[in-house]
């Protein structure tokens, strides 16, 4: 997966991504960096396909991405949000909801069905009888398993996760952190990461681009990016972080 | 020693008889910093509400909150207006919810000045720039709405308002939490030195333990409502002793564990 060249702007506004290129490497988990504006989150969105380019390309296996519905694309790539409370309706039941991508993208005939989500809901390690219950009955971390559960389910290549462990507690987000790099090594499944937590960076992802205003500041191998940073932004970024390992 | 605030036994319960703090006592003296620190539905938020005698309807404080000498429990709404920014004002999470929308930002500090200090006209003008100076804001911000303003522009904003009441206790709830990193290093640093200079003593709630241990010299530990551990913060932080502070402080090694070992 690559975004080329690529500049965005709203309608009637100032570009908000200028002359983003990234590229994503089958098996090298990416992070995309930097602080709130920046267009991280947009950046996400073009690879999603969401939303398209003003200038530049996204494309997937070399070929330009044109819509987020090309059920091709979307069984390959599949997203995962921040806030689990959103993300998942509080209507429907579990199996409903994981197994949506399934019946919206034709994956596997119906009598399947079942058992995928019998066998996703296991990958992430909640019960069988999660099944049957619905959103609120669990809680945050239990319920981002949910929605991993959900984009895993189609056997997806890339996973676009929006700051996936941010709204969750210090403990929980270690096992979840803890889960997307079991599932990115048993499932020959890439990791893209929006995120602020340069810790969580870390213990994720090989790839970080680093992004200030719109504009990519520094992009390399997670070890020399946060190493020995070359760009001023990311050596702020870097000090910035608190760290229990000074007390 | 004469204590700036004291909590004693302090429970907090539903109508329905549902405690969600219990039993919780602590003390704070002139010019000291405690960090209460505890995972979401912990109840720090709730302990500072209490404090200030701020908490939602429905919900009823019983024990003892002795904030500069007089009884918070139970006292009406004018006894603690006065409490109220003289012995203790708070900076919350979001500084976009703490401050009127409508209200330019040189207005909305003006407030407490005026109040506290009785000044008006050019004086009161003048006193809202140097409060603005003061947290670092360009004096155009006098005359912007928050929404015009970046989120950490706006926290220091709030911060001069709590300042401007001239306290002798501020409280602090998740006061970076909603900021960037970057943002958060330099608000913190803000904070330590407005409060070291004015003496004043702190209350700094949080959830993220390298935070909280930055700013306080002791902390308690809070899990559902109760504290679990309290102590100075070098010893928590080195040796904590509960199973549950043990975890947290394992969950945040562990996650900065990769991070310390690529950017030591």
């Amino acid at each position: 997966m690559e975004a080329r060249e690529v500049g965005f702007a709203y309608r009637g506004g100032a570009e908000v991504l200028s002359g983003v290129s990234v590229e994503v490497t089958r098996g090298r988990n990416l992070a995309i960096v930097g602080e709130s504006g920046a267009g991280k989150t947009t950046l996400l969105r073009l690879l999603l396909g969401l939303a398209r380019p003003t200038s530049g390309q996204v494309l997937f296996d070399g070929r330009p991405v044109t819509s987020a519905r090309d059920r091709k694309f979307r069984r390959a790539v599949q997203p995962v949000f921040q806030d689990p409370y959103s993300s998942l309706d509080p209507r429907q039941r579990v199996r409903r909801i994981v197994s949506e991508p399934l019946r919206a993208l034709r994956a596997c005939p119906r009598d399947e069905i079942g058992d995928r989500v019998a066998e996703a809901l296991r990958s992430v390690g909640l019960p069988a009888d999660a099944a049957e219950r619905y959103p609120h009955e669990f809680s945050g971390g239990q319920r981002q398993r949910i929605a991993i559960a959900r984009a895993i389910v189609c056997e997806p290549r890339v996973l676009l996760a929006d700051e996936p462990v941010s709204a969750l507690d210090v403990s929980t987000r270690v096992r979840v952190v803890e889960l997307l790099k079991e599932l990115s090594a048993s499932r020959d499944l890439t990791v893209v990461m929006v995120s602020h937590d340069l810790a969580v960076v870390a213990a994720l992802c090989q790839e970080i681009a680093v992004i200030e205003r719109g504009r990519i500041a520094e992009r390399g191998a997670a070890a020399d990016v946060l190493g020995s940073p070359s760009h001023p932004y990311t050596r702020r970024l870097v000090e910035s972080v608190p760290r229990l390992s000074r007390y | 020693m004469s204590e700036l605030l004291s909590v004693e036994n302090l429970s907090v319960r539903r109508s329905d008889g549902h405690e969600l703090i219990h039993g919780l006592s602590f003390g704070l003296a002139p010019g000291e910093r405690l960090g209460l620190i505890g995972e979401s539905g912990s109840g720090k938020s709730l302990t500072a509400l209490a404090v200030l005698g701020l908490l939602p309807p429905g919900l009823t404080a019983h024990g003892s909150v002795l904030l500069s000498g007089t009884q918070v429990v139970g006292a009406p709404g004018r006894r603690l207006d006065r409490l109220r920014g003289r012995a203790a004002s708070v900076v919350f999470q979001e500084p976009l919810t703490a401050l009127d929308p409508l209200m330019r930002i040189g207005r909305q500090v003006a407030g407490p000045i005026r109040r506290r200090r009785g000044l008006r006209g050019a004086a009161l003008r003048s006193a809202v720039l140097a409060a603005l100076e003061e947290v670092a804001l360009p004096e155009r911000v006098a005359r912007a709405y928050p929404h015009e303003i970046s989120g950490g522009q706006r926290q220091r904003a709030a911060i001069a308002m709590a300042l401007a009441c001239e306290p002798a206790l501020l409280i602090a709830d998740e006061p970076t939490t909603a900021l960037d990193v970057t943002v958060q290093a330099e608000v913190l640093a803000l904070l330590d030195r407005l409060i070291a200079a004015r003496d004043m003593a702190l209350l700094f709630i949080g959830h993220d333990l390298a935070v909280v241990a930055g700013v306080a010299d002791r902390l308690i530990v809070l899990k559902e409502g109760s504290a679990v551990e309290s102590g100075r913060t070098r010893d928590i932080v080195r040796e904590p002793r509960h199973p549950y502070t043990r975890s947290l402080v394992d969950s945040a090694r562990e996650l900065e564990a990769e991070l310390d070992r690529m950017a030591p």
